[in-house]
């Protein structure tokens, strides 16, 4: 990656980073748990490094800073919701400053195992201020490429339960007493979620990936997608 | 940002603000002795924080982990705990809840390590604007001096030293402390900060906050309507006398 191409950030950005500094790749993958995303970034690593390309990975709750207290929280669901909020944004804060933005300065393809948008949409679900969340994520890179494993909540069920045998507690949004049954609670969660993700599409543009398919599928159409937006320079 | 009135909350928030050492520790906490005096219903916040919270941001603090914008953001997280769990159910039950600092705290400082100021202002706009905040003003060598006196060890970022101001961590602080005036300075008008001149002597600053505090906020709409109960030893008193007199009659 010779040519640099220089990255914008949605808001302020960070203090004395300049846009500009940035080069590199940043490629983001969203969408629910059992969407296939850590099976299709494990192979889109592969991929990548096997051609040669450095690259470097963040995620949710990754970060050294907070992790720790981060699960703790959700465990004992003790937060509420601005503060849970701001515990993310910190969580996400961290990852940036001291992975994505050094590895995109270094011209490294960052993958990103999803990002603002899931942090966005589930506090949108939760009915937090949109405008609140723009201003806070103000400080993200807008990624060179979004893609959204989309998979029709029923699936997600299933997925969910031939892995674990369980729904996760906050993945079927029992904290918003949605239903006193997982079951009706993961499937109206997740509806409300994918709605989420439909209207952010329309500002963020994001490339909606039908995750329904095999992995191999999915995967040969993202590795397509990605050859263009790196060849792009 | 609209007040904690202007929100119709039943409760007020009064908040002091001003450098270390301006001495608005103190007036906040004899202004509390006398509301308490008063049976005014009050509570004076002491910041206590979630366990989780205290714990990632001195994890954060020791290991100097923290930018400008983490240190802004895990604090703003710090504040929100507060926040929701202790101010608004306080400020719903209608108290009147005193804070030794608020937002403009954060405001300052974070502003100050480089954050844009409407960011910072942006991710505490969840928070209402005190009711009225005392800002305390003391001449910068005189808040060092007091600070500084006894040489005490200063932390890191206490001392602005991620800043690199300059590699003397008392250097560093009185050039951080100063900025942060500024900043303070310059928000007093825009939040209606009332400045109180923190070099005239104590009795006499919080005579000016008691006057202030009771033109601000009708004080007997906050007392309390059942008087608070007696402290053990005397009920137990009062019910042997009772007793005693039950068997008299």
């Amino acid at each position: 990656m010779s040519a640099k191409k220089s990255h914008k950030f949605y808001g302020h950005g960070i203090p004395r980073i300049k846009p500009e500094d940035l080069g590199g790749k940043l490629i983001v993958v969203e969408g629910a748990d059992g969407s296939g995303r850590s099976t299709q970034i494990a192979e889109l690593v592969n991929w990548l490094e096997t051609s040669g390309r450095p690259t470097a990975q963040v995620g949710l709750k990754r970060s050294t800073l907070v992790s720790e207290e981060l699960e703790k929280a959700q465990d004992g669901n003790v937060l509420s919701r601005t503060t849970l909020s701001l515990f993310y944004a910190t969580d996400f804060a961290d990852q940036l400053e001291n992975i994505i933005l050094p590895a995109l300065k270094a011209g490294f393809i960052v993958l990103a195992d999803r990002y603002i948008y899931t942090l966005m949409a589930r506090d949108m679900v939760r009915g937090m201020d949109e405008k609140w969340l723009k201003n806070l994520y103000g400080i993200a890179p807008v990624p060179d490429a979004v893609f959204y494993l989309s998979v029709e909540p029923e699936e997600l069920v299933q997925r969910n339960l031939s892995k674990n045998a369980t729904l996760d507690y906050w993945e079927s949004g029992m904290d918003l007493g949605l239903s006193r049954d997982v079951f009706d609670s993961f499937l109206k969660y997740q509806s409300a979620m994918q709605n989420a993700f439909k209207t952010m599409q329309k500002t963020y543009g994001f490339d909606i990936v039908d995750a329904n398919r095999s992995a191999n599928a999915v995967n040969k159409e993202l590795r397509k997608k990605i050859s263009s937006v790196i060849d792009a320079e | 940002m609209k007040t904690f009135a202007e929100s119709n909350f039943p409760g007020r928030l009064i908040a002091v603000e001003g450098l270390d050492g301006s001495g608005k520790s103190t007036q906040i906490y004899l202004l509390k002795r006398w509301l308490e005096a008063e049976g005014i219903k009050v509570y004076f916040s002491e910041w206590n924080s979630s366990e989780l919270v205290k714990s990632a941001t001195s994890k954060g603090k020791k290991r100097e982990l923290l930018t400008p914008t983490t240190f802004s953001l895990i604090h703003a997280t710090d504040f929100a705990d507060r926040y929701e769990r202790h101010l608004v159910p306080l400020l719903r039950a209608g108290y009147i809840v005193l804070c030794d600092r608020y937002v403009f705290t954060a405001f300052a400082r974070d502003v100050t390590r480089g954050c844009p100021a409407e960011w910072v202002r942006g991710n505490y706009s969840f928070a209402c604007a005190p009711d009225l905040t005392m800002f305390f003003k003391a001449d910068l060598e005189v808040s060092l001096n007091r600070i500084l006196e006894g040489r005490p060890k200063l932390k890191f970022f206490e001392a602005g030293m991620d800043l690199g101001l300059s590699k003397d961590p008392y250097e560093s602080f009185k050039i951080f402390q100063g900025r942060i005036l500024d900043q303070y300075l310059a928000m007093s008008k825009e939040f209606n900060f009332v400045t109180m001149d923190a070099n005239v002597n104590v009795e006499k600053q919080q005579v000016i906050v008691r006057k202030l505090v009771s033109e601000k906020i009708d004080l007997k709409k906050f007392k309390r309507k059942s008087p608070l109960p007696l402290p053990p030893s005397l009920v137990t008193d009062r019910d042997e006398k009772e007793e005693l007199e039950d068997k008299a009659a």
